[in-house]
């Protein structure tokens, strides 16, 4: 499908800050994976213009999850999320919230790749939906919330994915442990079920 | 089905449980597995149906969740090789290459010309084997025993192939971080040339029973239709997306390994319904039956892994006699590869579409967080849109070509 020359890194980063403007708060392409960091407020905002401006094309969103950062050596979180320098607000690499939820796209037209990275705090842990924007947020983001218990504001139909609806805790949190156990719970009969779907 | 009784007090609600169904008005409520036989795989269907036409479908997955993810990060870079074996089950290599290629593309490593052919070849084989696993299970679930068994021969011819390779039909662990377990064994190309010429002949046999066969073709035409605008907004990789007539194939247009220098085509559906898939996946077992023995002509000689202890465990000779040799296979043991720290996407085409690893690592012999971008799990996102509306029985034959592998999904 592809058609066009794919744009470079430094190019759609660039085209990035310009959709954007001051929501970008940081970028880098390492290893040739272009990557953008986003303020939440500008997510939706940058992710319909990704996919509608036919220069970027970004038509499918390839894979939506989140990264818990509370276990990362001290310093070193520059190597994944480098913050713009000297920012007038004076917020940092080492400074960014514990988590980030991450987005990749793809642009079958173009054939480049693009890699949105949105850094949120623990005790305000959510972000809005791209539901909206891409199909496929519906069961990404639906895994995510499941798996770090990030929520995605306005997502249609947050439920667990893979856990069930009584598990605990949100296992890929780096404070969830390996070991330990979970309440058993018997199965629901279709009626609770279906009751409990009228809730959704 | 079928049970009358004025259900909505606990009591009857709990017999229309067991029963299976539960009515409301003129609709009926019904579980579709988690074990059922014409669901390979453990996932439940929570249909809500008029008369057989299906109104809503809710999907449960995860019954196969095992913390592949959680797992990744308790051990080295190496050690969570052999949990990627079971993610798609069926193409096992697959996704051994693409993980250590995500690996090696965090730590900045070149492989060995001869690597990335074997690697290229071991893919193509795990392709045929992943979609010889769909159609022959799809005939089977829609009656048709005997192609199945012919294609599980064809399957079966493979897997001593790879088992010749790797000690191993299914957790096959193949590859290493910079190179591979082992080179190929001797007289390797004979036998997948005779393999080969093999599943042919079955594979055309299957041809035979079921392209043109009236029962099949009217199960499978214009059912689970996929428009190309679904396929792309939700994510719908692999045959699933070329069958809606979408050029786009991994190996085509962003070429990994050496798959550039391969003369193949991308085939392509017209109208995305089970038909079309059906057909797609088989004529993809011929094009990889074209690549594999272009890879066997073309294969260069030269070393398999890199010359680096920093990466691939030094020959055993060395281990033993050599003072360096025995601490650089200490350190690569004990401490794992020393990754740079930072972000790494790769995708590869597996079996069922991108399936991609995105591995974090904080600068150590530990991955931070190995994410895996899974293909079914994204088409069966998708399955909501090609089945309601449509009658329940047609529930089979799409969820058969959409080929869910549980490991995978699941993770």
């Amino acid at each position: 499908m592809t058609t066009a020359a794919p744009l470079t890194a430094d190019a759609l980063i660039a085209a990035c800050r310009t959709a954007v403007g001051d929501h970008v708060i940081g970028a880098h392409a390492q290893r040739g994976d272009a990557t953008v960091l986003v303020q939440r407020d500008g997510l939706v905002q940058l992710a319909s213009k990704l996919r509608d401006d036919p220069a970027l094309s970004f038509e499918m969103l390839v894979d939506v999850t989140a990264a818990d950062y509370g276990d990362y050596p001290p310093g070193l979180r520059g190597a994944c999320s480098p913050v713009d320098a000297n920012r007038a607000d004076g917020l940092s690499s080492d400074g960014l919230p514990q988590f980030e939820a991450v987005y990749h796209l793809v642009s079958l037209r173009h054939g480049h790749r693009l890699r949105v990275k949105v850094p949120i705090a623990a005790d305000d842990l959510w972000v809005p939906t791209l539901c909206g924007v891409y199909g496929a947020a519906n069961w990404g983001e639906r895994e995510t919330w499941d798996m770090y218990g990030v929520r995605f504001e306005g997502h249609p139909d947050l439920r667990r994915i893979l856990l069930y609806d009584e598990f605990e805790g949100h296992p890929l949190r780096k404070d969830y442990p390996l070991r330990g156990y979970q309440p058993l719970t018997a199965l629901p009969t279709l009626a609770e079920y279906t009751d409990h779907e009228t809730h959704r | 089905m079928g049970a009358n009784a004025a259900f909505g007090q606990a009591g009857a609600a709990t017999a229309a449980m067991m029963a299976g169904a539960l009515r409301d008005g003129d609709r009926m409520i019904i579980n579709m597995g988690p074990s059922h036989p014409a669901t390979h795989g453990t996932v439940k269907f929570v249909l809500t149906l008029d008369g057989e036409t299906v109104e809503d479908i809710d999907i449960h997955i995860g019954y196969l969740h095992r913390g592949f993810e959680k797992m990744s990060e308790q051990g080295t870079w190496q050690q969570v090789l052999p949990y990627t074996d079971r993610l798609n089950y069926v193409s096992p290599l697959c996704n051994n290459v693409g993980y250590v290629m995500a690996v090696e593309k965090l730590m900045g490593v070149q492989i060995t010309p001869r690597c990335s052919y074997i690697r290229m070849l071991v893919c193509e084989i795990s392709r045929v084997t992943d979609h010889l696993t769909a159609l022959a299970a799809g005939a089977l679930e829609l009656g048709g025993f005997t192609p199945f068994l012919y294609g599980v021969e064809a399957r079966e011819t493979l897997y001593p192939i790879v088992e010749e390779l790797c000690g191993a039909r299914l957790t096959t662990s193949y590859t290493r971080i910079g190179g591979l377990r082992d080179d190929l064994p001797e007289g390797y190309p004979e036998h997948v040339l005779a393999a080969l010429d093999k599943v042919l002949s079955l594979l055309d046999k299957m041809d035979r029973l079921l392209t043109k066969n009236r029962i099949f073709y009217d199960r499978m035409i214009g059912t689970g239709q996929l428009s190309q605008q679904d396929a792309i907004a939700h994510g719908v990789t692999g045959t699933m997306l070329r069958s809606t007539g979408v050029d786009w194939d991994l190996r085509k247009h962003q070429p990994y390994l050496h798959y550039q220098e391969l003369d193949f085509d991308v085939i392509l559906g017209h109208q995305g319904d089970n038909y079309d898939r059906y057909l797609c996946r088989f004529e993809e077992i011929h094009q990889c039956n074209k690549m594999i023995r272009q890879i066997l002509r073309q294969m260069p000689g030269g070393p398999v892994n890199v010359a680096d202890w920093h990466v691939v465990l030094p020959p055993k000779a060395a281990v033993y006699n050599s003072i360096e040799g025995m601490i650089a296979h200490f350190k690569l043991t004990i401490d794992g590869h020393q990754v740079p720290p930072g972000e790494a996407y790769q995708a590869v085409e597996g079996g069922n579409g991108e399936v991609g690893f995105y591995v974090v690592s904080q600068g150590n012999g530990r991955p931070y967080k190995v994410h895996v971008r899974a293909p079914c799990f994204y088409a069966m996102g998708v399955l909501k849109q090609l089945v309601v509306g449509g009658m329940l029985a047609d529930i089979v034959p799409t969820f058969d070509t959409l080929n869910m592998i549980g490991g995978e999904v699941d993770r």
